[in-house]
């Protein structure tokens, strides 16, 4: 009875990685829109029936910890999409191995900029550039003026109408506070958010959220990255899409292999095949509507026209650095706080 | 050859066979895979325990060495109290070995920077595998044998050796992850000791501020503290009302009435959140039905703890119409018999006789109400607004970019302390008082119907309230139907073919996406259950059947794990076993176990409550003509408790396939579970596809329950079925 109960007990503790066997599998963080997140797994695996690939959707700031919690015993093999920054501070940090893609010839060269910066850990899969959507019923309604730039935002009328993500959980809040600084100086881009704050319905956890938000027409206006804006409104939601009058960042979304992945060969053959023409063609079919990386991808006419938006020179090697994250962030929950004004 | 030599010939036999064939350490393709055997011999990390002393893991050598001491045990020394006193020794200095060695030498050398300047450099070990769990099971049964050895328990080795694996499972999945938590918070990226991050955090004004009370934010503990002080007062009441409606009154649906107390149980948690929004949000529906009549603008009030509250009440009050139910009905009728004999009025009556007797069951719904309200998660999570709640805090200080485990461990601290208090003093309440009134002598009669004064509103309430919960549970299923929420109401099939879509082209495939998730959950539900309701069951045996020293402390620890946390429990599971010497995150296996331990305290529940019901005569009997107390619970017990086993097992399954607050920790790109899947969505403001895979979640739960209820069914007309012990959902 014993040496039986025994062997059930340590046929529990072990028995379930048995579910764990069978063909060759990659571990995929995905870090984008849930959607283009399935459809690149699926269109994968139909090319690719040897490999299995698991994938979870996580926002940037969510991966970035996950990864980096694991950074002594790595669950994961490949991480795509995401803003740039957590992927700089993952190469920085090392949590993420080198590797040169025989794709790289193929790309923009803001693209290969990133894998520069880096020493080869991460590479940019798809640009976009900051701005925010509104919900033209909401403004029309409350005979509010379509805001045109950042200073615009600060208007009494839009009071308790915008959200924006956290900067400590998402990307995307991050890339705008840095945004914010590099245009307008530290203190002053505080003072920005301070004035800005009583304005601010909600800080949402991931970073599309806001326009989702406003699309709904739960808020007024969201602070997002201008491609996730132009989804809902593609989706034929009431969102109107504005580029700021000053300048506004952009993002870098990057691709990464984990350091140490327990399927490096398998996370490779994702990554070669994701940098190719022919997968980033499939964004604008999933509703992502950034710039794609492959200099050969079609540019969907609904992608913003990056030619046309008065871009900052986005410093990714300082804003993307830890102890500068830090110093930010610490500030940002110091004097905003998360806290909105309701 | 006695019975004592013949167990041990076996446990020997295991461990020796352990140490010399079985991996040691853990095999990432899994063991059963037998992947490793191919490479056994070219890769010394697959080696068993004898060899990797060899070839220089001292640090096993102890573990050998003990071993072999049994072993000379076995084959010198009498079975005996000598021996047994031996042989208890030598298995607790093995666990306690094997516990030191695991925790100091982690993948890369010694795991504490003070270890490494006393000892020097150490080659790094892999976490604990097959070997070492057949080792620490052997050293277990050493103590158990060795003590029925010595006589104790009147040498009854099944109820000891029972004893002391359930110690063991309790130990290392339920205390050690919880200590990790805690070492976790002083204990640096690199490993090194420090208690900056704990300085920091434990008086943090953002935790501890008080300043809502002259004007400005209060501290997240506090907002939380009031939440759940507001939360219990208004379930407790309306479950009250409830209570006594179904009752007390001629109310016509009385019977539709106790439908809801099977709510909580199916209901995803962050589903009534989610409902809120789509009814009450500035463009929820009754919203815009407000202000095209009066032309008010609601706004956005349901974000925040305002709109928390709601959904807590909503999905609470079952809970405590469930726990309030049993108290009303069991009043004596003759103690208000006997007042209105004496000439006090009905309403007289119910003040001062009936409402004090209900007491206790009040304080008791109030304290579940309470507990659940500073658990809960997934409500806070879909309504939260920027402010959030402890359990919410914990979630994004870990996976937030701060990445503060410190910070984690501070906050989990105050939520334990909390919800623990709030559990001793349900105990310290409910022991030491007696309103026992129903006794042996016949009280026929029925209840007093309520005062006019009293039924009247609480009939009002208890409509208007239900009227509300059937409005939120009709707006979850009809939201699957329609094809934007809020802004395209044409019907649509679209979220459920995306959800569950198949195909039959080229061959049979699954192409939903909610499938990968929903076979997960499927699969580990049904693992999990029979695993709870057997260790449930065993536990609730030991407790009920068997005398043994520190019983009381024994039952006192299990049922306290259930006034941990959710989000306590996830947090500490991934600090605890992401790293040797147990390593399971990213496994199936960690949710298992988690749900194992989680669900647990139900099973025991139950089984005490439905072995309470069989006389112990019949064990007894059974003990007489020989047969062991193994044999006797197997043969004897266990077909008597088919209900209450039935119950377990459905319970625990419906609660695998519910509970968001630790899974969302846990769960990995292979192994997600539907719950995290669906609040992935809810972020996303896919709320179609959310609420179409909530509602099938909901119709499997109901169809399992239903089936259930249908199986033990006929059994009524003899025996009355143990109630699942529903006032424990949703923790």
């Amino acid at each position: 009875m014993n040496i039986k109960s025994a062997a059930i007990a340590a046929g529990a503790v072990m028995g379930m990685p048995v579910l764990a066997a069978g063909a060759a599998e990659l571990n995929l963080i995905c870090s984008a829109d849930v959607v283009i997140c399935e459809k690149l797994v699926t269109e994968f695996e139909a090319g690719h029936s040897d490999i299995n690939v698991n994938m979870v959707r996580l926002s940037s700031g969510e991966a970035y910890a996950k990864i980096r919690a694991e950074g002594r015993n790595p669950q994961t093999d490949l991480w795509w999409g995401g803003t740039g920054d957590p992927h700089l501070q993952a190469a920085a940090d090392e949590l993420t191995s080198v590797y040169e893609s025989p794709m790289l010839a193929e790309l923009q060269d803001w693209a290969v900029e990133q894998a520069n910066v880096s020493g080869n850990r991460t590479v940019g899969v798809y640009s976009g550039a900051l701005g925010w959507g509104y919900n033209t019923q909401i403004f029309e309604q409350k005979g509010l003026e379509a805001p045109a730039c950042w200073a615009d935002l600060l208007n009494e009328g839009l009071k308790g109408e915008i959200q924006i993500a956290d900067p400590n959980s998402s990307g995307t809040a991050y890339t705008t506070l840095a945004t914010l600084v590099q245009l307008m100086g530290e203190d002053e881009a505080f003072e920005y958010l301070k004035g800005l704050n009583a304005n601010v319905a909600q800080y949402t956890k991931s970073g599309s959220a806001p326009v989702k938000a406003a699309a709904r027409g739960e808020t007024g206006l969201g602070i997002v990255f201008m491609h996730d804006a132009v989804s809902q409104s593609v989706e034929g939601f009431p969102i109107a899409v504005v580029a700021p009058c000053e300048g506004t960042g952009y993002e870098v979304g990057s691709m990464s292999l984990i350091e140490g992945a327990q399927n490096p060969d398998e996370a490779k053959v994702f990554y070669d095949w994701v940098l190719t023409a022919d997968a980033q063609n499939l964004m604008p079919e999933a509703g992502s509507f950034q710039i794609p990386s492959n200099k050969a991808a079609k540019v969907s006419d609904k992608v913003p026209d990056i030619s046309q938006i008065k871009l900052i020179d986005y410093d990714f090697a300082e804003y993307g650095s830890a102890d500068r994250r830090k110093e930010l962030l610490a500030r940002w929950d110091a004097e905003i706080g998360g806290r909105a004004a309701e | 050859m006695n019975a004592d030599n013949r167990r041990l010939d076996w446990i020997l036999g295991g461990a020796i066979l352990a140490l010399l064939i079985l991996p040691w350490y853990r095999i990432r393709a899994g063991f059963f895979s037998f992947d490793w055997l191919g490479d056994f011999f070219a890769e010394p990390d697959l080696w068993p325990g004898l060899f990797q002393a060899l070839i220089g893991r001292w640090q096993l050598w102890p573990i050998i060495l003990l071993t072999a001491a049994a072993l000379y045990l076995r084959l010198r020394a009498p079975s005996g109290a000598g021996r047994g006193r031996a042989m208890v020794w030598i298995g607790a200095l093995g666990l306690i070995w094997l516990a030191v060695e695991g925790l100091s030498v982690g993948t890369r050398g010694w795991n504490w920077g003070l270890l490494e300047a006393s000892f020097g450099e150490v080659d790094g070990q892999p976490a604990f595998g097959a070997g070492a769990v057949v080792l620490s099971l052997f050293f277990t049964c050493l103590i158990s044998f060795g003590a029925a050895e010595r006589g104790a328990l009147k040498g009854d080795a099944f109820v000891l050796t029972s004893i002391a694996l359930l110690i063991l499972l309790v130990g290392a999945f339920v205390f050690y992850p919880i200590l990790s938590i805690f070492t976790g918070a002083f204990q640096d990226f690199d490993g090194s000791f420090t208690t900056e991050g704990v300085r920091r955090n434990i008086a943090d004004p953002k935790i501890w501020s008080l300043g809502c009370l002259t004007g400005g934010a209060c501290g997240v503990a506090w907002r939380t503290f009031f939440l759940a002080i507001c939360t219990a007062t208004a379930t407790t009441l309306l479950g009250l009302a409830f209570a006594l409606v179904a009752t007390r009154t001629r109310f016509p649906f009385k019977k539709s009435l106790r439908l809801l107390t099977v709510l909580p149980i199916i209901t995803p948690p962050f589903v009534v959140g989610l409902a809120l929004i789509m009814l009450l949000g500035r463009q929820g529906t009754l919203t815009q039905a407000i202000y095209s009549v009066t032309g008010i603008e609601l706004g956005r009030w349901i974000y925040g703890l305002t709109g928390i509250w709601l959904a807590q009440v909503l999905s609470f009050t079952p809970i405590s119409f469930l726990v309030l139910i049993g108290v009303v009905e069991g009043v004596s009728p003759s103690m208000e018999e006997a007042s209105q004999t004496l000439r006090a009025g009905r309403w007289r009556t119910f003040r001062k006789v009936s409402l004090p007797l209900m007491a206790p069951g009040l304080a008791n719904a109030f304290l579940i109400g309470f507990i659940e309200s500073m658990a809960d998660f997934g409500n806070p999570l879909v309504l939260g607004g920027s402010g959030g709640v402890l359990s919410t805090e914990i979630f994004f200080s870990v996976v937030g970019a701060q990445n503060d485990p410190s910070r984690a461990a501070v906050l989990a601290a105050v939520l334990l302390f909390f919800t623990l208090s709030a559990f001793i003093a349900q105990r310290v309440w409910l022991s030491g008082r007696s309103f026992a009134t129903v006794g042996g002598k016949g009280d026929g009669g029925t209840h007093a119907q309520l005062p006019a004064r009293v039924a009247w509103p609480v009939i009002g309430v208890v409509s208007a309230w239900s009227l509300f919960t059937v409005i939120v549970y009709a707006m979850i299923l009809f939201g699957g139907f329609v094809k934007l929420w809020g802004l395209d109401h044409t019907l649509t099939l679209e979220h459920y073919v995306r959800a569950f879509g198949v195909t039959f082209e080229g061959g049979f495939r699954w192409t939903g996406v909610a499938w990968n998730s929903f076979w997960t959950t499927m699969t580990i539900a049904l693992i999990a259950a029979p695993l709870t309701a057997a260790v449930g069951l065993l536990t609730g045996w030991l407790i009920s059947r068997q005398t043994f020293p520190g019983k009381t402390v024994f039952e006192f620890v299990l049922m306290m794990s259930f006034a941990i946390p959710g989000t306590v429990i996830g947090i500490s599971y991934i600090m605890a076993f992401n790293l040797p010497p147990i390593q399971m995150t990213g496994t199936a296996l960690i949710l298992i176990v988690c749900f194992v331990f989680r669900n647990m305290p139900v099973g025991v529940r139950g089984s005490v409550a439905a072995m309470a019901q069989l006389d112990g005569s019949l064990d007894e009997a059974s003990l007489t003509l020989g047969a062991g107390s193994g044999r006797t619970l197997r043969r004897v017990i266990l077909p008597l408790l088919r209900p209450a086993i039935m119950a377990a097992l459905v319970y625990s399954f419906v609660r695998a396939i519910t509970s968001i607050s630790a899974v969302i920790f846990l769960v990995s790109a292979k192994y997600n579970m539907a719950t995290a899947y669906i609040v992935g969505l809810v972020e996303n403001g896919q709320y179609g596809v959310a609420i179409a895979y909530s509602s099938v979640l909901i119709l499997v739960m109901i169809t399992v329950i239903g089936g259930f209820q249908m199986l033990v069914g006929e059994r009524r007309l003899r025996r009355r079925p143990v109630p699942p012990a529903a006032k424990e959902a949703t923790v």
